[in-house]
């Protein structure tokens, strides 16, 4: 059962909601109907001049084929950063739920990664893997295996994905850890006593039990995949070699910002808004199906 | 969310000019440098300040080149700009397309009254920022060609005469193959592959890099860089990354480590790499003008340039564009420019510069530093040597980038790869052709 509270007037709701709604207009409404009028035109980077185009940009965009192809490299590393933020998170804070002795300084340790910038973090990893002077590739390089990220597409697309990963696993644990805490104690000895051994307690029980937060994680971490690694991506592989880390983001960034081409920029802009609202949409109603609250 | 940046940009901006002393009139000057070049540049703004007292020049780093534009680009929407904005090369057909946003180095200077001759500047240097009409829009001020550094150490230790003729890639060729025969790990390394290997490549053996005179003479420009004799050339160094002979290191300058450590034979780098090999070094190293390929188009013409000009943006006072004339005819006067050239391996922008530099003994004191000059200057410029001129150059030296990778890779021919670039490139030169109607 839903709760609702009812007001009697409708001048206190209005003020209540009325900051709220002050700051989307400001921080959202506003600059987003502004990216859909720019879209419509060619402006010159100063500002001097502007081409109505209609649709033309989007046009131009849909039939570069390189933009097609970001959309699918934009899927491939939401889901990898998804899967590679999520299932560690999951397993270390299993892992963590059941010590007695140092949890403490166990889950203190696990947390300080979330710290440290994307930026800060695609430079760390970007250290270590270092074609020239990088530790973990110079090992590699003893165990007969030639590293070069700056080349290979597929290595290029790992580094991201695990540096993008890496500081999320962190923020997931402690979800995750807290959500563990909160299964009740007494349900898992009622399934204990009846002889479920850990796996299939963990399976029946304690999953389905976590869906709530699973289910919250993996809509963030959509999200932050789709929108907050750029730094990593930035500082690693400027979204090479050959576009194979160019994620839609980052076109936007490099069309608009190195390209100087505006209108362009703005139409990507305006079609990401439509696919995050697309995928906000269809996670909200098919996958929270499947959540017990 | 744009609207907000470019109004935060305007209030740290004037909230960070520092204060001057009233009465002076106030000459903002972007730029891109930062470390020992943002300290010669910094010496050079106090020492004009210091010369007169009608004006204060306000020097700030904005970033990197890339920033510095985006920088002066975002203030002068909000109507922030200071009057005197650095841009890079690359992003010289965007300023010179900007008409309403930039004022022609040539007025402020008549205007200003300063002594200003354009023939006094060097031809190479200068045509890269010079309209169609001979005037001069914006002021060379850090310029450098690529040049090839030998490192004579690795030489002998491969058992290689450091003294064989390399001035033709033919040369070259056979040289790479005693080198790697000899033992060593990295014959040939390069940085800034698209500026030496296919821009400066295609000015030096004057073969079009760009239609319409690589941009000069009109914006329905389309890219040429799938000619034969590029083809050839990097078929050529696509082989020499298959056996070992040319090692790849990126896009940027990145080359320059493994050189200097010694790891590295042969480096086509810029002549401003002067200031960091000297320093870092500890092996004898050789500065050779750039290699061409003996019988093709013909090379040598003289190789382009590379670095920045200054620009005068629009929209202030009559007196802070006489401040601007000022300063920047004190830059290009013979004395700042001779040091400029000396400390740093950029070239002279005036032939007194480069003469006074010669009068001085400095190319006997540090052998190969005259080498650059040479090069840029031996021939007169023609159509294809005089720069290039192309909207969106950033992005399409990105798409370069990519394509030349796919060569050294072994992923696509050399052909293949060029055909690429001109497909991709066309449709931005054509939406930057679309935006400056």
């Amino acid at each position: 059962m839903e709760k609702r509270v009812f007001f009697k007037g409708w001048l206190l709701p209005l003020l209540l909601i009325a900051p709220q709604i002050l700051v989307s207009a400001v921080f959202f409404f506003y600059p987003a109907g502004q990216a859909v009028w720019q879209s419509l035109f060619i402006p010159d980077p100063f500002g001097l001049s502007m081409q109505y185009v209609g649709l033309g940009n989007f046009k131009y965009l849909l039939s570069d084929p390189y933009y097609r192809a970001s959309f699918f490299t934009t899927g491939l590393f939401s889901i990898l950063v998804t899967l590679v933020s999520m299932i560690p998170a999951l397993f270390l804070a299993i892992v963590a739920d059941r010590l007695i002795k140092g949890a403490g300084t166990y889950r203190t340790l696990l947390i300080w990664p979330y710290a440290v910038a994307p930026a800060i973090a695609g430079v760390l990893w970007l250290f270590m893997f270092n074609t020239r002077v990088g530790v973990v590739s110079w090992y590699l390089g003893n165990l007969g295996y030639d590293w070069n990220h700056v080349l290979n597409g597929s290595e290029a697309m790992g580094l991201v994905v695990v540096s993008s990963a890496w500081g999320r696993i962190s923020y997931n644990f402690l979800f995750f850890f807290a959500a563990l805490q909160s299964v009740p104690k007494s349900i898992i000895e009622a399934a204990a006593i009846d002889g479920a051994r850990f796996w299939r307690r963990f399976w029946t029980i304690v999953l389905p039990l976590l869906s709530p937060t699973t289910f919250f994680l993996l809509v963030v971490n959509v999200v932050y995949a789709f929108f907050e690694t750029f730094g990593v991506i930035h500082t690693i592989t400027s979204g090479g070699p050959q576009q194979s880390t160019t994620i839609l983001v980052y076109k936007v960034f490099a069309d608009g910002f190195v390209g100087q081409d505006l209108g362009s920029s703005a139409a990507q802009s305006v079609i990401l808004l439509v696919v995050v609202g697309a995928l906000t949409v269809f996670q909200f109603k098919y996958i929270e199906r499947r959540v017990h609250y | 969310m744009k609207k907000i940046s470019i109004g935060a940009l305007a209030v740290s901006s004037t909230l960070l000019s520092p204060i001057a002393a009233y009465a002076e009139t106030e000459v903002h000057f972007w730029h891109a440098f930062t470390g020992r070049l943002g300290e010669l540049v910094a010496a050079q703004v106090e020492d004009f300040n210091a010369s007169q007292d009608n004006y204060t020049v306000v020097q700030s780093h904005k970033g990197n080149y890339s920033e510095t534009l985006n920088a002066g680009i975002a203030a002068f929407r909000a109507g922030e700009q200071p009057q005197i904005l650095m841009v890079f090369e690359v992003g010289t057909a965007t300023m010179m397309a900007a008409k309403g946003a930039t004022r022609p180095v040539y007025e402020v200077m008549a205007a200003s009254g300063a002594e200003f001759d354009q023939d006094a500047y060097i031809g190479a240097v200068k045509g890269y920022y010079t309209s169609t009409d001979g005037d001069m829009l914006s002021l060379p001020f850090n310029a450098s060609t690529p040049v090839l550094w030998v490192n004579r150490d690795a030489f002998k230790a491969a058992g290689v005469d450091p003294d064989t003729d390399l001035s033709t890639w033919q040369n070259v060729d056979k040289t790479l193959t005693a080198l790697k025969a000899g033992g060593s790990d990295c014959p040939l390394v390069t940085a800034w592959q698209s500026w030496i290997h296919l821009e400066n490549f295609s000015a030096y053996h004057d073969v079009p890099f760009a239609s319409k005179d690589n941009g000069f003479s009109g914006l329905d420009t389309e890219l040429q860089v799938n000619g034969d004799a590029q083809i050839a050339h990097l078929t050529a160094m696509g082989q020499w990354a298959k056996d070992g002979k040319f090692i790849y290191t990126g896009r940027r300058n990145e080359g320059g480590a493994n050189f200097r450590a010694g790891e590295c034979a042969l480096f086509t780098e810029s002549s401003a790499g002067y200031a960091g090999i000297k320093s870092e070094a500890k092996f004898a190293f050789d500065v050779r003008p750039l290699p061409y390929w003996e019988g093709v188009g013909n090379a040598p013409q003289n190789t382009i340039i590379g670095g920045a000009s200054l620009w005068v943006m629009e929209g202030h006072e009559e007196e802070e564009y006489k401040g601007a004339g000022e300063f920047l005819s004190y830059l290009s006067s013979s004395d700042v420019q001779a040091k400029w050239h000396q400390d740093t391996g950029y070239l002279p922008i005036t032939a007194e510069a480069s003469a006074a530099t010669k009068a001085s003994g400095f190319y006997e004191e540090n052998v190969g530093t005259e080498v650059a000059v040479i090069q840029m200057t031996a021939k007169a410029p023609t159509a294809n040597s005089n720069g290039l001129r192309l909207g969106s150059f950033d992005q399409i030296r990105g798409i370069i980038d990519e394509e030349l990778e796919a060569i050294w890779s072994g992923d696509k021919s050399a052909k293949d790869a060029m055909d690429s670039v001109v497909k991709r490139g066309n449709p931005l030169l054509r939406r930057f052709e679309q935006a400056n109607r």
